[in-house]
């Protein structure tokens, strides 16, 4: 029996389960710093790393967390870290690095309501548009918002298994209703769990372009101690790794960064319709919110109310697509999340004015009870 | 002259990326001699090259690992320290070398500095200290000396400087000594001992920057390189608490600390693995 995967049933929260995804995912280090409602998950690390042959380490602060899973992940370790809002805005220069340097690792945003210091013990769903544009420079990001324990775990070994494949940092933006709450979650055996690793270099060691892209336009990857004498850095590089300061070298470098995740949507992203087929009000939500919807559908339906719901599994890259075809067959959207509109923006962007949006927002702190989007639903009619 | 191309090989050429050279470090700087005792002492130490990496910071000793033909990470500014301790404790076997300046790790990274010299992360450290920020054109840094003039310390630094070996030494580094680039066979030899030990340690290199800290300060590269002759004195295990960078009284060099701890790696398998899994690594 492997030791990673505890197949079984359980009772357990948003943040254990996500732990135990990442085991199974095969994550082996986690560099983390203490911040509620994320702390739960640098404890069950802490105490299962060790049994499976893996190494937890409690940084000095978030910087240090994620440039240490930056170079964990480089000498071939699949690496986690989890935080929430403050720990998120200091790990944004880093997440940067792992993007330009196509390193794999997965960050958890176990979100709460901010700015600053904020509501440290209660849920938001506000840093969805840091997670998009928060560290410098154009960039595309992948990013997951599980709506349960069991989503969480699922979604977990998804995130590991999309940063193996696209060589990018993934985020989990998950909230703090959801971090902890408890409830059943099953992990199956390891024969049914799916994991990947990423596309390893091969060939003449001293021929090797560390950034040569392969298929889906993702460069295989070299591992410190292989012998290939990789460089990789921040700064704006060539296929070798080395740095070049011209406009063409950026315009290269920014096309296959960009490129890998832009020509595989397909692939990465995920949504799950509700009770779509014959809507005429489509609710757009995601993480705890996407619980509220599911609740504001049915009550609707009972109503007589046409409503769907459109849950959003992959947030970032955006499901552009399948909100402009769904902006040509309903009346409106209403999007549900716990902030004052950042997804919000996205699905009225991808109308480009076809239908009304709306909001049901709140600033944080608690969950949006399924009467208000009802309310909201009933004014719009 | 003629040179043939064998004669005109340096005689690091095979630890150098060849095809990035030149590099970017000025006339006169000392950065190149820091970078070349490193790479010596790397070289002659025998130690699986395959399994050694280098990574740096950002600055111009940053640009190091830029150079060096082993595999090499050019990190984010002051996270030189815990991106390597992520690879060292991710691989054990790899020899982690962090390569960077003054700036980069004693004062955007000067906390993770103390705390992986704390938890003695097996790591070996060499920062070329110059004294300012060289890349950026010459801006006081935690080590510019009590007076000295860079370009936001217009009239001289009011602050005072780090003496960077006592900082090492209270943080718990096994191994901690300095030269200055004129001392290149010491400083060779210091580097070389740093990478057989088993823990934390720290290499200070002083150097010269004539174009940013000495113009401002009416010091030629000749200046310099006789201040390091006449004004530097070696006192091998001083106590860490002498080593305050005055040049008026005298700097002190030399190996001040070489002990013994067990190193983070050893303490985590020890404290935290569960023993039938130590066993088991163990028969394995």
């Amino acid at each position: 029996m492997d030791p990673a995967i505890r197949t079984g049933e359980y009772f357990m929260t948003g943040d254990v389960a996500c732990a135990e995804g990442a085991l199974a995912a095969g994550c082996r280090f986690f560099a983390g710093y203490p911040i509620t409602p994320a702390t739960e998950i640098a404890e069950h690390m802490a105490s299962r790393l060790p049994e499976v042959g893996g190494t937890f380490i409690q940084m000095e602060d978030e910087i240090a967390s994620m440039a240490a899973i930056i170079g964990a992940s480089c000498a071939g370790a699949k690496s986690m870290t989890a935080t929430s809002g403050p720990g998120f805005s200091l790990m944004m220069e880093n997440i940067g690095l792992a993007i330009c340097t196509e390193t794999p690792c997965v960050l958890v945003n176990v979100q709460r309501a901010g700015p600053s210091t904020g509501l440290p013990t209660q849920g938001a769903q506000g840093d969805m548009m840091q997670a998009r544009w928060g560290t410098h420079g154009h960039y595309e990001i992948i990013a997951l918002a599980p709506s349960s324990p069991q989503d969480i775990f699922y979604q977990t070994i998804v995130a590991f298994n999309l940063s193996e494949v696209y060589r990018s940092p993934v985020l989990i933006m998950t909230d703090e209703m959801i971090g902890h709450l408890s409830e059943r979650v099953i992990i199956p055996p390891k024969k049914q769990i799916k994991t990947v690793s990423r596309p390893k270099a091969k060939g003449r060691k001293d021929r090797f372009r560390p950034y040569e892209p392969g298929p889906k336009g993702v460069a295989p990857m070299a591992i410190a101690g292989e012998g290939y004498n990789i460089h990789v850095t921040g700064l704006t590089h060539d296929r070798r790794g080395y740095p070049v300061m011209t406009v063409e070298a950026q315009e290269e470098m920014m096309s296959g960064l960009t490129g890998k995740i832009r020509k595989n949507l397909r692939d990465i992203i995920r949504t799950e319709a509700y009770r779509l087929d014959d809507a005429e009000i489509v609710i757009i939500s995601y993480g705890v919110s996407a619980r509220t919807s599911l609740a504001a559908v049915d009550e609707a339906r009972e109503q007589g109310i046409k409503a769907g719901l459109l849950r959003l599994i992959t947030v970032w890259p955006f499901p552009e697509d399948q909100i402009r075809e769904l902006a040509g067959k309903i009346k409106c959207f209403v999007t549900v999340e716990i902030n004052l509109g950042q997804v919000h923006l996205e699905v009225e962007r991808c109308t480009g004015g076809k239908v009304p949006t709306f909001l049901v927002g709140h600033p944080g702190g608690t969950i949006i009870p399924p009467e208000r989007v009802i309310d909201t639903l009933k004014q719009i009619l | 002259m003629n040179r043939s191309d064998k004669d005109s090989r340096h005689p690091l050429d095979d630890l150098l990326r060849t095809d990035r050279i030149p590099h970017i470090w000025c006339p006169g700087c000392g950065i190149g001699t820091a970078f070349s005792s490193c790479l010596t002492a790397i070289k002659e130490s025998g130690i699986d090259l395959k399994k050694t990496v280098m990574v740096s910071g950002i600055g111009c000793s940053g640009r190091g690992a830029g150079y060096v033909k082993l595999d090499s990470y050019h990190t984010t500014h002051g996270r030189a320290i815990p991106f390597a301790t992520g690879m060292k404790l991710a691989n054990p076997e790899l020899n982690v070398v962090v390569f960077s300046g003054d700036g980069d790790l004693f004062a955007i990274g000067g906390n993770h500095f103390i705390h992986a010299a704390r938890r003695n992360v097996d790591l070996t450290v060499v920062c070329v200290n110059n004294f300012n920020y060289g890349m950026t054109g010459g801006q006081a840094a935690p080590t510019t000396p009590h007076g000295v003039k860079t370009t936001t310390t217009p009239v001289g630094n009011p602050e005072a400087p780090f003496n960077l070996p006592l900082l090492a030494y209270a943080s718990g580094a096994i191994y901690v000594a300095r030269w200055t680039v004129l001392h290149t066979r010491d400083l060779t030899e210091s580097i070389g001992e740093a990478l057989f030990k088993r823990g934390f340690s720290f290499v200070e290199a002083l150097a010269p920057c004539p174009v940013n800290y000495g113009r401002r300060n009416r010091e030629k590269p000749l200046d310099t390189l006789k201040i390091y002759q006449d004004r530097t004195i070696i006192k091998n295990n001083a106590h860490p608490t002498e080593l305050d960078v005055d040049f008026d009284r005298g700097v002190i060099l030399g190996k001040f600390i070489d002990t013994e701890r067990p190193c983070c790696t050893e303490m985590y398998d020890k404290t935290c693995r569960p023993r039938d899994l130590l066993e088991e690594g163990k028969a394995a």
